[in-house]
């Protein structure tokens, strides 16, 4: 579960990225945050994974108040989530299963649970046939598909994925969401950010609207129509 | 530490080592220059330390017996010299001694004809344990009964310490500052490969890597290439310091000063070196991954 309780964020140079934003995600909830650029999409996403911390208000990710979480327990609540970033973030000199299975050595995991749970993933995400590959091999479509597997290997409560289908064409980035659909139909909670309208618009999901740090809307019905 | 966690800091370590062949290559090199340096200048200062040592022990105090004293009464003064601060030996020279010696430094002993050891007095050679304590020992034997007069030579003992201390200090800045500079190197050698690493490193932060987990392979790393400069520097020294001190010995010019063997001095250089090599690698991978595991 996700909370932003009246959430203040204010950067060392002044610039006030969020203006006391409220919302919740509930457990298994799909939803979408959208946003043009600047709008303070970014710096949620900070908080969400503990880069930054609130100047004022509650962040709470999975049970964990990010605001006084000790720095030696972030690793923890971490591993709690998983994210999936635009340019995928792939280590370039290992193969596709070294980098899904360097996400599970990094908790601890033995190396059984590690040859147990890799190719799950992998054939989860449509890549069992791709393992020995490395990244600069493989299609956009098929790199944000690794980078999901290692977002979910670790069997998170919470997705977050920002900007996934930047980089892909409409096709691929369709895909991207179906999976991330799928992986939310199996009962993870996903977020994802973009400023994708008519992706956004073709799944009848939960649209957060931010725009200069404040929610504008907040909806079921899956529309997202925000012109600046 | 989990076995398997374990063996993945070593492989991550080792494999670094490769992967970043030319860095490493570079470190090690940097660390061997400055602990030949160092090991250098130390073992300087060792047999220089030895040298003057041997110019110690020759440098003793004369202590004349009044002149009226027989050899009886003058051997009896020989325990309050013994039981004084510093003084580590005592030989009794009587006057007889004290006279053939002094004549067998002539070349001609006519010249002596028709004297005697009359008129000159018993005396103690006095070795004393530290030179610069030589004033103090002095006045202190000048206070003992029955002794008349003190000859001892104050400004080549200042000259031994002084000598001693120069050594000693310069070796110490210089090894100082070595360290230092291998430190600095190390470190900067390290931070050059976690900054190739740092994209790798945000990722290992994002999927819940511990600090210590991500830290482990480049203390592992820094470790090696400790190890390797440390005994490549070592038997580098000991080849080095054989050649060397084969040359003293052998030359004409030098062959007064007696040099220390290398097997003397091997354990301790050697755990210097290990020290020294593993400290700055250690230390140097520390403050080289320090800022990236801020977030």
């Amino acid at each position: 579960m996700v909370q932003f309780i009246d959430v203040f964020k204010a950067y060392e140079n002044g610039t006030k990225a969020l203006k006391g934003i409220s919302f919740e995600i509930a457990d298994g909830e799909f939803a979408f945050l959208v946003g043009p650029s600047g709008s303070g999409k970014t710096t949620i996403i900070k908080l969400l994974t503990g880069e930054i911390a609130p100047t004022d208000g509650k962040v709470i990710v999975n049970d964990y108040d990010l605001g006084s979480l000790k720095f030696s327990k972030m690793p923890y609540m971490r591993r709690t989530i998983g994210v999936v970033f635009q340019d995928f973030r792939l280590i370039e000199n290992k193969t596709v299963y070294e980098n899904v299975a360097f996400a599970m050595r990094v908790t601890g995991a033995s190396n059984k649970e590690i040859r147990r749970r890799v190719p799950y993933v992998l054939e989860l995400v449509g890549l069992d046939n791709r393992t020995r590959r490395k990244p600069q091999e493989l299609s956009g479509g098929e790199q944000q598909r690794v980078a999901i597997a290692r977002a979910l290997v670790n069997n998170p409560r919470l997705i977050i994925a920002d900007e996934p289908t930047g980089n892909l064409d409409p096709a691929r980035s369709l895909e991207i969401m179906l999976l991330l659909q799928k992986i939310n139909e199996l009962g993870n909670t996903v977020l994802v950010v973009t400023h994708e309208k008519e992706l956004v618009n073709s799944f009848s999901k939960r649209v957060i609207a931010i725009d200069a740090g404040r929610i504008i809307s907040d909806g079921m019905d899956g529309y997202y129509n925000y012109e600046r | 530490m989990r076995g398997n966690r374990f063996g993945y800091y070593i492989r991550e370590g080792i494999g670094s080592i490769f992967t970043h062949g030319f860095m490493s290559f570079a470190s090690v090199c940097i660390i061997v220059a400055c602990l030949l340096i160092m090991g250098s200048f130390t073992l300087l200062a060792l047999n220089v330390d030895s040298v003057i040592d041997t110019m110690e022990s020759q440098n003793a105090i004369l202590a004349f017996v009044n002149e009226d004293f027989s050899e009886e009464q003058a051997r009896a003064i020989q325990p309050a010299l013994e039981a004084l601060d510093n003084v580590e030996t005592v030989y009794f020279v009587n006057k007889d001694t004290a006279w053939d010696s002094y004549v067998d430094t002539y070349e001609n002993p006519s010249f002596f004809e028709g004297l005697d050891s009359s008129f000159i007095r018993h005396r103690f050679v006095i070795y004393i344990k530290d030179i610069a304590l030589m004033a103090e020992t002095r006045d202190a034997v000048c206070n003992v009964a029955g002794i008349a007069d003190v000859n001892a030579q104050l400004e080549i003992s200042r000259g031994f310490v002084t000598l001693r201390n120069i050594v000693t200090f310069v070796s110490l800045i210089i090894v100082a500052i070595l360290f230092a500079i291998s430190l600095f190197i190390m470190s900067n050698t390290v931070k050059l490969t976690t900054y190739e690493r740092k994209d790798e490193i945000a990722i290992m932060k994002m999927v819940g890597a511990t600090s210590a987990f991500i830290r482990w392979p480049f203390v592992v790393q820094g470790l090696i290439l400790g190890l390797m400069g440390s005994l490549t520097s070592y038997l580098l020294e000991w080849g080095i310091y054989q050649v060397v001190t084969t040359k003293v010995v052998s030359s004409s010019g030098l062959n007064f000063l007696t040099t220390i063997p290398f097997s003397v001095v091997a354990i301790p250089i050697l755990v210097a070196f290990l020290v020294v090599g593993l400290g700055v690698g250690i230390v140097g991978s520390l403050v080289a991954i320090k800022n990236y595991l801020k977030v």
